[in-house]
């Protein structure tokens, strides 16, 4: 009906969205006319495998920027910010080391192996039942850092102060980063402090960078994963994120959940220790656990398929999530570990994490796959099956 | 959450999901409609069509309030959010939604402020903290959330409120039933009616469709075993040869709905005498408008919108898929210009649209996804 010309008063004035257009041009130019007669094992793809491997393509093509300008979409670690990491800045910056794009740089100085890395922090509110966002900045960089293999050695701190913050609130923030630091065994031994007018941040603003050692003779990445591999976590999913909502007082509902902020260093020494099959670590921030099983099935070139059942979530959890809408899955964590490992090694792994207070939790949620490639799958609680995808939008800004 | 396991049950599932094969006759197709957005996302959300046999298919209809918003009217929302000293309102699920010249986001991008809310009360709340703004909300949904809406005016007006109003694109769901019935390209077997809506407006209004379509609807509740019993009574029906309206979300749905919230609807709004709805044209008395004793606190009345009507591109075939012609797929854009990150048809932009459950839950051919999630 959209093509039909329907006669009705307003109708005179009317425009087409030439944004759309546009859009639909560009697509086509990237269309394969023959694709229809590809094959697949012998057999000629159906109409919906045709539609399927049509948008493989357009998955697998350049990422580019479509917005004139920088939205909230571009900050909460879904598909908008990897387009702009790799369409902007990868762009710009483009260097073997950069490329490697795991969450902290490797590098090789006088015979050394370091591991270095950086990481912003904007959290809304500040205080949070559990932390806040000073034991946050030391945490996120130490676990930033511990997830590459790495021993955290040293940090830097960067403040951006709003004029009016109150000091005892900044004194409060650095006893937390000091304490969190002596936990985690790392130093805070450089920094900067900025203060801007009234209005131009919101209270407090952290960056942390760090500096580690990789003294143990691993290589760790999203791309060393293979089928036959198992998807573990170290504990239960989506605190921290259900934490902060819950502590902006939007959604009015009571709970005692707290954030999952933790330094994860000895709990990571423990689990290479016990097993070297692991093949890539990450902590579920931003995005959550979906986003990183997502990137390490594009990076493999695998499918990996998660069993919801046996996904660990607070009940909490899974309220404030039905109510929100979203998926615990996208919900961030600070404290939580996504570890792929050697199939064959599952049992020791999982014995490992157990064994330390803050792998208490930990459970095997899914398996790695070779078909269908790139994708994340979901077995449902409720017996049937969907994709996990990257997230796009953003139901939960600023949660760190 | 142990209220809602019990409607969540792998095993009843499967109860359910052989005695609906064994009502299927052989050599017969069956498709019905869910009509409802919240059902479209529930399928896909559960993975729900894994219970279904090959012959009975679903066909999403177009109950998602966020996918029926023509482009040219969210345009009018962003001239009213660009307005000086305005803060508009809205719910997170339209800020990605484009118009004409891009989204609400883009328009925050550029310096408007736009405010995302859980509720129409949050609105009242950031007006009564900015005396000195004019506050608006974006009103969308059907009958479902009309009454909080109007509640919601009722309240600024007994406070006295003089700096909120409301930009109205309330619908109603059952001339969009109507039109796709008439749609000569129709081919349904039955309608899961949508649970929300029911819970207003009741089960009575459908009546029409049993008695003068020869179509069977029942009223389904939300969680997936609802949606597995509702299909399986259409199925009975058909077996049986009735067509009737049945109801299988009495928990909810009382057969006459709810008086109260229908009269606050009457109180504030009355029905506009035509609305457009994105990919399904003009639809006469589809939509609700504020009554002319609460025209202070419509924003149509307050600012000049400009009302320029924006034709869908070319390509895009939203409409087709709202009245479950084509499946989302079969659109010459869907996965390609149109994606749920860059969307073209507002279909792709709510979870509750069809083609974005779809793309982001339901994008692989079932007999790979079987071999890969063998255990
Ligand atoms: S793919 Fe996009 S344009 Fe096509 S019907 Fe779906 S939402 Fe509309």
């Amino acid at each position: 009906m959209s093509g039909e010309q329907v006669t009705h008063p307003g109708d005179t004035d009317q425009r087409s969205a030439d944004w759309a257009e546009e859009a639909v041009r560009d697509a086509a130019s990237h269309e394969d006319p023959e694709l229809a007669q590809y094959a697949l094992g012998g057999q000629t793809l159906s109409l919906e495998e045709q539609v399927l491997a049509r948008i493989d393509r357009q998955r697998r093509r350049k990422a580019k920027i479509k917005e004139e300008r920088i939205t909230l979409a571009h900050g909460a670690g879904g598909k908008a910010t990897h387009t702009l990491i790799d369409a902007l800045f990868l762009e710009s910056f483009r260097n073997p080391v950069l490329e490697a794009m795991e969450d902290q740089a490797t590098l090789t100085v006088g015979g050394a192996r370091l591991a270095f890395t950086t990481d912003s922090f904007v959290v809304h509110p500040l205080f949070f039942p559990g932390g806040n966002i000073g034991d946050l900045a030391v945490n996120g960089t130490v676990n930033d850092l511990a997830v590459g293999g790495a021993r955290p050695l040293y940090l830097s701190a960067g403040f951006i102060l709003e004029e009016g913050f109150p000091v005892a609130d900044l004194q409060q923030i650095a006893d937390s980063m000091a304490v969190a630091a002596a936990v985690a065994g790392v130093q805070i031994v450089t920094g900067d402090t900025k203060v801007v007018e009234r209005g131009q941040c919101d209270g407090v603003y952290i960056n942390t960078a760090g500096i580690g050692v990789i003294e143990r003779d691993i290589t760790l990445g999203a791309g060393t994963v293979k089928p036959g591999d198992s998807v573990l976590v170290s504990g239960p999913i989506g605190d921290h994120g259900v934490t902060v909502m819950l502590a902006r007082g939007e959604l009015d509902i009571e709970s005692d959940i707290e954030s999952d902020t933790a330094p994860l260093a000895e709990l990571i020494g423990v689990l290479l220790d016990a097993t070297t099959g692991v093949r890539v670590m990450r902590d579920a921030t931003r995005g959550g656990v979906a986003t990183i099983l997502n990137e390490v099935a594009r990076a493999s070139n695998v499918a990996i398929v998660v069993d919801e059942k046996a996904v660990p979530t607070r009940e909490e959890v899974r309220g404030a999530s039905e109510i929100l809408g979203i998926d615990p899955l996208y919900v961030a964590c600070e404290g939580r570990l996504v570890i792929v490992v050697d199939g064959a090694e599952t049992a020791a792994a999982l014995a490992a994490l157990r064994s330390h207070p803050l792998g208490e939790g930990a459970a095997v949620i899914g398996a790695v796959k070779d078909d269908p490639p790139t994708l994340v799958l979901l077995k449902t609680e409720f017996g049937g099956t969907r994709i996990v995808d990257m997230l796009v939008g953003d139901p939960l800004p600023r949660i760190c | 959450m142990r209220f809602v396991d019990e409607f969540r049950d792998a095993e009843k599932a499967q109860v359910l999901s052989g005695q609906i094969a064994a009502l299927c006759e052989p050599g017969r197709h069956y498709s019905f409609m869910e009509v409802c957005g919240g059902h479209t996302h529930t399928i896909y959300k559960h993975g729900l069509e894994d219970y279904l046999p090959e012959s009975v298919s679903l066909v999403h209809g177009p109950g998602c309030p966020v996918c029926v918003i023509p482009m040219g009217r969210l345009d009018d929302a962003i001239y009213i959010s660009e307005q000086p000293d305005v803060i508009m309102t809205s719910f997170g699920d339209m800020m990605r939604v484009p118009g004409g010249k891009g989204s609400f986001f883009d328009s925050k991008a550029k310096g408007a402020d736009i405010r995302m809310v859980y509720s129409p009360l949050d609105s009242l709340k950031i007006a009564r903290a900015n005396p000195d703004k004019k506050v608006v909300f974006m009103a969308i949904g059907f009958e479902t959330t009309a009454p909080s809406t109007a509640m919601t005016v009722l309240r600024a007006a007994a406070d006295g409120l003089e700096n909120f109003s409301i930009f109205c694109n309330h619908v109603t769901i059952i001339p969009a039933i109507k039109a796709i019935l008439d749609s000569p390209d129709m081919r349904l077997d039955g309608f899961l009616g949508p649970g929300h809506v029911s819970t207003v407006i009741g089960c009575k209004p459908y009546e029409f469709i049993a008695r003068d379509h020869h179509k069977p609807l029942v009223c389904a509740g939300f969680e997936p075993l609802d949606i597995l019993a509702s299909i399986y009574q259409l199925m009975v029906q058909l077996r049986d040869g009735r067509c009737e309206v049945e109801n299988q979300y009495t928990r909810v749905v009382p057969w006459d709905g709810n008086l109260k919230a229908l009269q606050v609807i009457n109180e504030v709004m009355e029905l506009r005498p035509y609305f457009e709805w994105r990919g399904l044209g003009f639809i006469s008395h589809s939509a609700l408008k504020v009554r002319e004793e609460y025209a202070k606190f419509d924003a149509e009345e307050i600012f000049k919108i400009p009302g320029i009507r924006v034709a869908d591109p070319k390509a895009c075939q939203c409409g087709e898929v709202l009245k479950g012609v084509i499946k989302p797929w079969e659109c010459k854009v869907f996965g390609t210009a149109c994606t749920p990150e860059t969307p073209i048809g507002t279909c792709m932009v709510s979870p509750e649209g069809a083609c974005a459950a779809y793309y982001n839950f339901g994008r692989f051919t079932r007999e790979r996804v079987k071999e890969a999630t063998r255990a």
